[in-house]
């Protein structure tokens, strides 16, 4: 079971609580864009086993999407942070960085 | 106009805890900048009460006012009122960006009360509700069973949980089958 802190209303939600909704910090590629790019925004998705970052809503509570960062193999959840953001906060790099040393996901490290 | 009729018209149930619908019950949906200084001086307008802390319920003379979501409030005044209370709302939130709308028909109220309600609620929802973890003046949006719900404490120890009207026979009959004689787990 999944456990992950709501960071809107500090509940700690179990998974029936959230909705997965998908990976964490796309950058959307609109009209006008070269196709590789839209391409890659439309369907091109990580899914790597270890660290994952990852787009959550707590729908059956505050209803505020959040971002969650953790590990797909362990379930180990390194932190969840405001989904306003645009990479993942340096705290929870850091947490990451013990466990995982050298881990990278996309452009982050 | 037609008279306005409750949910389930006060169904009640009595097992181990007693179950009861609460009738008609005056609800707004208050969205806006929680922060702002409209924003209190609204809800002190409408209901006597100050700003609630998160996931908290803060009783004013007029009424109560739930924190729901970082953006949202729950305005609960008398049935009677509600539409007077609106309309306080309404003009105190004139200038500013928020929503007000009534939403009492929309929903159903249950109040479970007895020593052992916690019990029936726990059977339900993914919630602590121990005694250090829940009580009252606070309230928590979760889901019982199938369907999204909230519940809040009163000070008495009873508890109140409020669900969308479509779902009222469903979460009603949910808390009966958790609180009938038999079913007690004795944990909280």
């Amino acid at each position: 079971m999944l456990t992950l802190q709501c960071p809107y209303c500090g509940v700690h939600a179990e998974e029936t609580e959230l909705h997965a909704e998908g990976e964490a910090h796309l950058k959307r590629f609109g009209p006008g864009s070269a196709d590789e790019d839209f391409e890659g925004y439309l369907f091109m998705r990580e899914n790597p086993k270890g660290v994952h970052f990852e787009r959550w809503r707590h729908s059956n509570g505050c209803g505020k999407f959040f971002l969650a960062a953790r590990c797909t193999m362990t379930l180990q959840v390194f932190g969840t942070y405001s989904a306003q953001t645009l990479e993942p906060p340096q705290d929870i790099k850091d947490k990451i960085t013990a466990t995982y040393p050298g881990w990278s996901w996309r452009e982050f490290s | 106009m037609s008279k306005a009729v409750s949910a389930l018209q006060g169904a009640s149930f009595e097992g181990f805890a007693k179950v009861e619908e609460t009738g008609l019950r005056g609800m707004i949906t208050l969205r806006g900048d929680l922060a702002s200084a409209e924003m209190a001086a609204a809800v002190k307008a409408a209901t006597g009460a100050d700003m609630p802390a998160l996931r908290k319920v803060v009783t004013g003379d007029k009424g109560a006012v739930a924190w729901m979501s970082p953006d949202e409030l729950l305005v609960v005044v008398d049935y009677a009122t509600v539409n007077n209370t609106v309309a306080v709302l309404t003009e105190a939130l004139s200038g500013v960006h928020a929503l007000v709308a009534n939403v009492s028909d929309a929903r159903a109220v249950y109040r479970v009360s007895g020593e052992h309600s916690p019990d029936v609620l726990a059977k339900l929802a993914p919630v602590d509700f121990g005694k250090d973890a829940f009580g009252a003046g606070d309230i928590r949006r979760s889901r019982f069973a199938q369907v999204p719900a909230a519940v809040w404490g009163n000070a008495d120890g009873s508890f109140e949980v409020i669900c969308f009207r479509s779902v009222a026979q469903y979460v009603f009959d949910l808390l009966k089958v958790s609180a009938e004689k038999g079913g007690e787990v004795g944990f909280h």
